[in-house]
C-alpha cells in the first residue's frame, strides 16, 4: 500500500497552496472593452483583485476645459457610448442648472423619451453580453433585433444611431418627425411581450441561476459605502433612483416604479434591470400620451440654438447659430454638481465656471468607474468564473470609466 | 433639510473651522479648514439628522488661473447626498501648492479610495492615511499631473 503522506504528496500540497497571479485583460472578450484585472488565485479561488482601468483614458476632462459649453455635447457621447442620449441630457441639465435656463415642456418630454430609449439600448446590450459571458449565446441575437429598433428610432429623431448629440442647452436640436410618434408607439406596444419572451429563456434557467444566485453579494450598507449607484445599488434593496430623488426632464410628470432587489447578488441585479426595462417602456408610453405641440428650445437667445429649419431659411438665425457655436456664450460664475440617472448609475457633472464661455473645470462622476471599485469586494472568495459574472453585473462601459 | 441649514449645523459644531459658505443655483458649498476634514466628514455621515452616507463625488480644482482668486492653489471638493433624507451638501477644503496634502476619507467611505487615487493621479494632491495611493488612470511611470493648469493640452 502506498503511504498517503509520502514526501511527494506534501510537496504537491505545498505547490497547490502557492498563490498564482493571473493577468486578465485588457484584451479579453468578457471584460467589456479594455479592462485589466490582476487576480491573485489560490487554485481556482480568487483571494485578491487589483483592477487596472485607464487603457481608454483620453483626458476628456482636460479637453472639456478648452471647449465651449455647446461643443462639449458631442464629447459626452463618447463617455458611455451605448446610451449616448442619457449623457447628453446629463450634461445639458447641469449647464442649465448653472445658467438658470428653463426648458420648454415639449423638449422635456422629448428628452425623457430619447433618454429612456438610450437606457433601453444600454440595458439590451447588457442583457445580451452579460448572459453570453455565462454561456448563453442565443439571447444576444434576439436582443440585437430590439436594439436595432431603438437605434432606428433615435436615428429618426436625431439623424444618428449611436452618437446622437441630440440635446441642446435649453432644449433639443429639432422636433421629432411626425412618424416618430407612431413608430415609437409601435415599439412600446411590442416591447413588453419581447421582454417576457427573453425572460423565459433566462430567468428560471438552472445553469443561469447556479452561476448567479449568491454570487457577488453586496449588502445595502456596503453598497452605499462603496458608492454604488444604478441597478447595481438597487439590487441590494436601496431605494435610490435620481429620477425620483431629484427629478429632471419630465420624470416628475410620469408614474413609474423603482424595482428593488433583496439579496444584492448577481441574480437580483439581473431582475432589477429587467424590470427597469419594463418601467422605461411605461415612461415612454406616458410621455407619448402627454406630449403637446410647442417649442423645443428655450426663448432665451443668449443660450438657445435656433431651430435647424429657421437656420436654413432666415439670415438672423444663421448668424445667431454661427455666433453661438463658434464664439462662446458666457455662463454665470459659480459651481454646480448635477447628477442624473444614467444607464449605469449616477452620472454627475461638477462644473466650475469662471464667468467665461468655457468651463473652468469639469469633473465627470462616472458610475462605471465607481461601480468597478467594488469588484474586489464582490469577487474575493469566489471562483475565477464568477469574476466574469460580476463584471457583467456591474454593467461596465470603459469609455465612461476611463474618460 | 435645506442645505443652508446643514451649513449652519457644521458651523455650530465646528466653530472656527468654517471659512466661507457659498451658494449658487440652490446648491451650497462649505469651505472648511483642511485639518478638520476627516472629523467633519465623519460627523456628516453619522449625525442621524444628516446621514450623508453617499459620497457621490470627490475631486480637486486647480485655482491657479481662476480670475481674481488669491487663496491656496488646490481645492478638494466633496459632494455628498443622503440616501435617506435626499439632501445634498458640498464640502471643500483648500490645499496649498507647496504641500498638497489632505487627510484621506477612505476609511469613512470606501468609495473615496478610488476617487482619491484619481485625484492624486490627475491633480497631484496627496491623501494622508490612504491605504494604497497609486496612479490609477495613467501609466505607473507617467510624469506630471495633467489636470493642473500649467500642463499643456497638446504637444506634450
Amino acid at each position: 500500500m502506498v503511504n498517503r503522506m509520502s514526501p511527494t504528496d506534501t510537496e504537491q500540497k505545498k505547490t497547490i497552496q502557492k498563490e498564482m497571479t493571473l493577468n486578465m485583460g485588457p484584451h479579453h472578450p468578457s471584460t467589456h472593452g479594455v479592462l485589466r484585472l490582476v487576480l491573485d488565485l489560490q487554485g481556482e479561488t480568487v483571494v485578491g483583485v487589483d483592477p487596472r482601468p485607464g487603457y481608454l483614458h483620453r483626458g476628456i476632462e482636460k479637453w472639456m476645459e478648452s471647449r465651449t459649453y455647446h461643443q462639449i455635447i458631442p464629447i459626452t457621447d463618447r463617455l458611455e457610448y451605448i446610451s449616448c442620449m442619457t449623457n447628453n441630457v446629463g450634461w445639458v441639465v447641469a449647464v442649465e442648472k448653472l445658467g438658470g435656463i428653463t426648458v420648454p415642456e415639449r423638449a422635456q418630454f422629448i428628452r425623457t423619451i430619447t433618454a429612456e430609449l438610450g437606457r433601453l439600448s444600454a440595458h439590451l446590450i447588457w442583457l445580451g453580453s452579460s448572459v453570453i459571458d455565462l454561456g448563453a449565446m442565443t439571447p444576444f441575437f434576439f436582443v440585437s433585433k430590439e436594439r436595432e429598433f431603438v437605434l432606428d428610432l433615435l436615428e429618426m429623431a436625431s439623424g444618428a444611431r449611436q452618437t446622437v448629440s441630440y440635446a441642446r442647452i435649453g432644449g433639443v436640436r429639432n422636433d421629432v418627425p411626425r412618424d416618430f410618434i407612431d413608430k415609437c408607439r409601435e415599439f412600446t406596444a411590442l416591447f413588453p411581450k419581447r421582454i417576457d419572451d427573453y425572460e423565459t429563456l433566462i430567468r428560471n434557467n438552472r445553469i443561469f441561476m447556479q452561476r448567479t444566485v449568491g454570487i457577488g453579494v453586496m449588502t445595502a450598507e456596503e453598497a452605499i459605502n462603496y458608492g454604488l449607484t444604478g441597478a447595481t445599488l438597487r439590487g441590494s434593496g436601496v431605494n435610490y433612483d435620481l429620477r425620483k430623488v431629484d427629478p429632471y426632464a419630465a420624470y416628475d410628470k410620469v408614474d413609474f416604479d423603482v424595482p428593488l432587489g433583496k439579496n444584492g447578488d448577481v441574480y437580483d441585479r439581473y431582475l432589477c434591470r429587467m424590470e427597469e426595462m419594463r418601467q422605461s417602456n411605461r415612461i415612454i408610453q406616458q410621455c407619448l400620451d402627454m406630449m403637446q405641440p410647442g417649442p423645443v428650445v428655450c426663448e432665451d437667445a443668449r443660450y438657445a440654438v435656433p431651430e435647424k429649419m429657421s437656420v436654413m431659411n432666415s439670415m438672423q438665425s444663421l448668424a445667431h447659430q454661427f455666433v453661438l457655436m463658434s464664439k462662446w456664450v458666457p455662463m454665470p460664475k459659480g459651481e454646480v454638481y448635477v447628477a442624473t440617472e444614467g444607464a449605469k448609475g449616477e452620472l454627475g457633472f461638477f462644473i466650475v465656471s469662471d464667468g467665461s464661455g468655457r468651463p473652468y473645470r469639469v469633473k465627470i462622476r462616472a458610475p462605471s468607474y465607481v461601480n468597478l471599485s467594488a469588484i474586489p469586494k464582490m469577487v474575493t472568495g469566489h471562483m475565477v468564473s464568477d469574476v466574469i459574472a460580476c463584471i457583467g453585473t456591474i454593467d461596465i462601459v470603459l469609455g465612461e470609466c476611463d474618460r | 433639510m435645506d442645505p443652508l441649514q446643514i451649513a449652519k449645523m457644521i458651523e455650530e459644531k465646528f466653530a472656527g473651522q468654517v471659512l466661507a459658505t457659498t451658494s449658487h443655483a440652490g446648491q451650497v458649498g462649505v469651505l472648511v479648514r483642511k485639518e478638520t476634514i476627516r472629523d467633519i466628514c465623519l460627523y456628516l455621515r453619522d449625525e442621524p439628522s444628516l446621514k450623508l452616507d453617499h459620497l457621490a463625488d470627490l475631486t480637486a480644482v486647480d485655482y491657479s488661473k481662476y480670475p481674481g482668486d488669491t487663496g491656496p492653489r488646490f481645492e478638494v471638493v466633496y459632494n455628498m447626498i443622503s440616501t435617506v433624507h435626499h439632501h445634498r451638501i458640498r464640502v471643500k477644503a483648500r490645499v496649498p501648492e507647496e504641500d498638497p496634502r489632505i487627510d484621506s476619507v477612505s476609511s469613512i467611505w470606501q468609495t473615496a479610495n478610488w476617487h482619491e487615487r484619481e485625484t492624486y493621479d490627475l491633480m497631484g494632491v496627496s491623501f494622508d492615511g490612504h491605504p494604497d495611493l497609486r496612479r490609477i488612470l495613467l501609466a505607473e511611470d507617467w510624469e506630471g499631473h495633467p489636470l493642473r493648469k500649467e500642463y499643456p493640452l497638446k504637444g506634450y
